[in-house]
């Protein structure tokens, strides 16, 4: 990971909803996306980038990341959102329907010109690219890998499913082959991937099945449209108490192996070398435990 | 500056608040309603984001009607915004 956070869930909220957002920071979301795209009516843009605006700049969300969509450069509206929205520098900006590495170009020309009219830097805001698009899915690596400052892609199911002419079906067959090759795009590239949004927030069993399917499958978190699916999502992503304390343990003979010069060794007859360190080290990360650089770690 | 035109910004919804805005005919002055459910407590601070808003925007002759429903001091300040860029025809982003 470029750099490491936890980025779970991340929920969308509608910018023209002053109530939602005004609470983003309380729901326990990883992440809040503060939406002046497909949630706004088209003659309420306006209204919804100044109250995105005040609303970043006054109120508390506390420890939760926050995002903003804004609308395509395509659209009467991408250019204003990008001039309210880049001087607050959220923690990033997602860029909706990106189809190729000259559409990110095009952006960040602009977002650097203007931060450069503020005197901002140029590598503290991220960008957030969302595939929804079957011309995406088929770019998405050069997408992905290109650029330093994007350190997550999504996906936009919806979307995506209405470009393909297919219908979203709850085993999300149609839409397979598109997830699986944007998460191994967002894992060559280093960075989170986020799966789509589950529409039916009555179904809390699918949402079950579906978080779970998309963790296997390599999914750093999911998109949430209701606060409701929160707590699900984390339980799924939340490594178990079993898989915790194996981290640990590797993490610890790794220690002591590497300051005794052996680079690879057996834990339980099992071969122990870097990707399975990496990997239990993302799990210590994933439950907020941090080892202390001592040679003398603990048994638990 | 004078609104040119009327315009409105905002719902009707619990932590918003709707301006309505019309011009007034010149020297006119300041025309301002506010209806709000929480009127007694936070009238006062309402009535001075508004003013000073009006103020900073430098807007005489104008009937504003602002209906509130616990709107936080951010979201006044962003639906008068709205509102007064409306009726000044200053919108940016916006469908032509």
């Amino acid at each position: 990971m470029k750099n490491f956070k936890k980025r779970r869930t991340m929920l969308y909220i509608p910018g023209n909803n002053p109530a939602m957002i005004q609470q983003g920071g309380i729901y326990g979301a990883d992440s809040v996306l503060l939406d002046l795209e497909d949630s706004v009516a088209l003659n309420q843009k306006d209204s919804a980038r100044i109250l995105v605006r005040n609303m970043i700049k006054a109120i508390d969300f506390y420890d939760t990341e926050v995002c903003v969509r804004i609308n395509h450069l395509s659209t009467p509206f991408g250019m204003a959102d990008l001039k309210e929205i880049v001087p607050l520098q959220p923690s990033a900006i997602r860029y909706p329907k990106t189809e190729s590495a000259e559409d990110i170009v095009k952006l960040l020309q602009i977002i650097e010109t203007i931060e450069d009219q503020h005197g901002l830097p140029h590598n503290q805001m991220t960008i957030h690219a969302m595939i929804e698009t079957a011309m995406g899915v088929q770019n998405v690596f050069e997408i992905a890998s290109k650029f330093q400052r994007i350190d997550a892609i999504t996906v936009g199911g919806q979307d995506l499913t209405s470009d393909m002419n297919i219908i979203y079906t709850p085993d999300g067959a149609g839409i397979d082959f598109a997830r699986k090759r944007i998460v191994m795009a967002a894992k060559a590239s280093h960075i989170d991937i986020l799966d789509t949004i589950f529409p039916d927030v009555n179904d809390e069993e699918g949402l079950r099945k579906e978080t779970e399917y998309a963790k296997k499958i390599g999914f750093t978190g999911k998109a949430v449209i209701n606060p409701r699916q929160i707590d699900i999502i984390h339980e799924v992503f939340a490594p178990t108490e079993e898989e915790i304390r194996k981290a640990y343990r590797i993490v610890k003979e790794f220690r002591t192996n590497t300051a005794a010069g052996i680079g690879v060794f057996a834990i339980d007859g099992k071969m122990i070398d870097a990707p399975v360190v990496h990997r239990a080290e993302y799990i210590l990360k994933l439950a907020n435990i941090e080892i202390p650089a001592s040679d003398s770690l603990p048994d638990y | 500056m004078r609104p040119k035109t009327t315009s409105q910004a905002g719902t009707f919804e619990s932590s918003d608040v709707i301006f309505l805005i019309e011009p007034l005919p010149q020297d006119s002055g300041r025309k301002i309603e506010l209806f709000s459910t929480v009127l007694h407590q936070y009238g006062e601070s309402f009535n001075k984001i508004v003013v000073e808003m009006l103020d900073q925007y430098e807007i005489t002759d104008i009937h504003l009607i602002a209906r509130d429903k616990g709107a936080l001091e951010p979201t006044i300040k962003a639906r008068l915004e709205t509102a007064l860029r409306r009726s000044l025809v200053m919108e940016e982003g916006i469908l032509v």
